[in-house]
């Protein structure tokens, strides 16, 4: 259990996010913003773990498959104690242990991720082993990604998982959506979700993964299926919006990719996650916010909805289109559209 | 060759029960002695090898020593980012075996063809890669591999391979093993293709010529010591491998002999001419339409300068 409550973990992830992207030039902002809530549940409520002793054999075991979300694992680790937080700012500098990706040759990290996919195999592996050998102390958490879903070696692990019984597995989709170019659904489909899930077998469970409440009562509901549906492992779908915490990157595909620039995008990104710092935390970077932050002009992009707009989406086939929504908005995404 | 692997890892699952040994699905018949015997420690996988193979890791990681089987390319090139990532970068303790190296499927295809694996798999740091003559280096390779600490590749014929070395004394990983002593020409060899090898050998001693044999159970880490003495010592030196001459063992020598300040010998790689397979036939065909049987061997070595 963590040092921090986890609405105070998931602002410090955000903001060490912010900064270690705006430093680095680094990519992912989106995901990392949108999983931010999902991380500090787990690390302050969840996982069993000793950050003095981070190989402790009762800890439970964590893999974060979204590696590019990697910021968040670092900050939450650094938060908790396993390594300074100071060394958060390395984060993809020459002769830094912080790579994009998740490295496990940091202190707390059990696997090292990037490539999509592997995860819950590596996962389904860990909890197997622990099966084998009636070992009962401890259990398996991986986070993947929706977009990650696209690839078929999730559900040759969802298959194996299923059929071993491994009901001390316990997987996280960050469902915010969107992936590399568009919408999740403008990809490659994948609802019905939960209905997929649970046709491999798995006890699945929705909520809004940006909810504190909804996702430590998840989590509860995912002990209480260990016990009272012993031969399922669980999936949680948390819904979640890619960029939360920062309007002008909420459900905008362009923070997929683009980190805050000097200027209006750090400024705006760190004062508006100032005015929603949680109390008993200081910002780490910027303790006042930022006095006289430059403010977006009206040539500036934001606002715009960069995943359907000319400056973005200028070739894309029609015939592939299967959702609407807005950039910048929480709002539900999901409007289908009709198809002809 | 795969019965001599099985038969020893039985005897070495059943003394250490940390190991494991996962199949994609392959193995009828042949693996009925694993689970048979050490029931708890077998899975089947199921026909999905990205999947198995970082379930492995994951396995490895907690504690085991894994062993992932399945046959032709199936465990190494369609997974071949599970092992890197990870096992290999996790130094994993898995080794992988593959049934059927080289043109041991012959007449089921190309796509059941591993002639490239040997090349893909020394391309990664942190993998083992070893390919075991006949029996008797199959039984060594999988007792030292069952003791070895990381990630490995263990490629192996089928069946009908037959006993051709007594026995090996001092058998290490990392270490070529003189069948033969000689002059003027050495053969070095890997894998099954050690009984073309034998009866090349035969026919040169028939025509008057000395051949010194070696094979190399490990293509990596190679063993640079011998290929440097000999390459000092003889005139020729031909690399004989059921594999594709770029990237695997013919390579894997030449690396050693072209960094050498001083060297005597030449080099001739016998193996597969860059081309996947595309005739019909068995092992033995295969080995003959392309080249590699004992005939093509003999006629190979006699047509280079250096010895005639």
């Amino acid at each position: 259990m963590g040092h921090w409550t986890s609405e105070q973990l998931a602002w410090l992830i955000r903001r060490h996010g912010i900064e270690m992207t705006h430093l680095s030039g680094g990519s992912h902002i989106g995901a990392i913003l949108s999983v931010a809530d999902i991380m500090a549940v787990l690390y302050a409520d969840v996982l069993n773990y000793k950050a003095d002793e981070p190989k402790w054999a009762g800890r439970d075991r964590f893999i974060l498959s979204k590696g590019h979300a990697g910021a968040s694992v670092y900050a939450a680790l650094a938060e908790e104690g396993f390594f300074p937080v100071e060394e958060l700012k390395t984060h993809y500098q020459n002769g830094s242990r912080l790579s994009g990706h998740v490295s496990h040759h940091l202190p707390g990290v059990d696997f090292s991720t990037g490539s999509l996919g592997h995860g819950l195999s590596a996962a389904c592996g860990m909890a197997y082993a622990a099966k084998k050998d009636h070992d009962d102390s401890h259990r398996v958490f991986v986070v993947l990604g929706d977009g990650e879903c696209n690839e078929g070696s999730v559900w040759e692990a969802a298959l194996f998982a299923n059929h071993f019984r491994l009901n001390n597995l316990i997987a996280i989709v960050d469902h915010n959506r969107m992936q590399s170019l568009d919408f999740s659904e403008n990809t490659l489909e994948l609802e019905d979700f939960a209905t997929k899930w649970k046709a491999f077998g798995w006890n699945v469970i929705e909520i809004d993964g940006n909810n504190h409440a909804e996702l430590k009562s998840a989590f509860k509901k995912a002990e209480e299926y260990r016990n009272t549906e012993p031969h399922k492992p669980t999936v949680i779908i948390a819904d979640t919006v890619k960029g939360c915490g920062v309007s002008f990157m909420q459900n905008d595909i362009l923070w997929h990719y683009r980190f805050p620039h000097n200027g209006w995008e750090y400024d705006g990104a760190v004062n508006e996650l100032h005015n929603a710092r949680p109390a008993g935390v200081e910002d780490p970077y910027t303790p006042n916010g930022i006095q006289n932050p430059v403010k977006p002009q009206s040539t500036d992009d934001i606002g715009h909805d960069h995943t359907f707009t000319s400056t973005w989406n200028t070739s894309y086939p029609e015939t592939m289109r299967r959702v609407t929504a807005k950039s910048g908005t929480k709002e539900p995404v999901h409007c289908v559209v009709e198809e002809n | 060759m795969r019965d001599t692997f099985v038969k020893t890892l039985v005897e070495l699952a059943k003394i250490d029960k940390n190991i494991e040994l996962v199949t994609g699905d392959l193995g009828f018949g042949v693996l009925k002695p694993f689970w048979e015997q050490c029931p708890n420690q077998f899975t089947n996988a199921g026909i999905a090898e990205q999947n198995m193979t970082s379930v492995a890791a994951g396995m490895a990681l907690e504690g085991k020593t894994v062993f992932t089987y399945s046959i032709g390319n199936f465990p190494t090139l369609r997974c071949l980012e599970q092992i890197r990532n990870d096992c290999a970068y996790h130094k994993a303790n898995v080794k992988v075996v593959c049934i059927g190296g080289g043109f041991v499927y012959g007449s089921l295809g190309m796509s059941h063809q591993a002639t490239e694996d040997l090349a893909i798999l020394r391309a990664l740091p942190d993998v083992v890669v070893m390919a075991p003559a006949d029996l008797v280096e199959a039984e060594e390779c999988t007792k030292a591999l069952a003791k070895y600490k990381g990630t490995a590749y263990l490629r192996l014929g089928r069946g009908g391979e037959k006993r051709i070395h007594d026995k090996i004394g001092n058998f290490e990983i990392g270490k070529a093993i003189k069948v033969h002593d000689g002059e003027k020409i050495a053969v070095f060899s890997t894998g099954a293709i050690f009984e073309e090898v034998t009866a090349a050998y035969e026919e040169l001693k028939k025509q008057g010529y000395n051949p010194a044999v070696y094979t190399f159970p490990t293509v990596k880490p190679i063993d640079k010591e011998i290929i440097e003495k000999v390459s000092q010592e003889f005139d020729l030196v031909v690399s004989v491998e059921e594999h594709n001459v770029v990237g695997g063992f013919g390579s894997a020598v030449a690396e050693v002999m072209a960094e050498m300040k001083n060297k005597k010998a030449k080099l001739l790689r016998i193996g597969l001419n860059d081309e996947y397979s595309i005739r019909v036939g068995n092992q033995k065909y295969l080995r003959q339409q392309y080249g590699m049987d004992s005939n093509s061997i003999v006629e190979k070595i006699l047509k280079e300068p250096t010895n005639v």
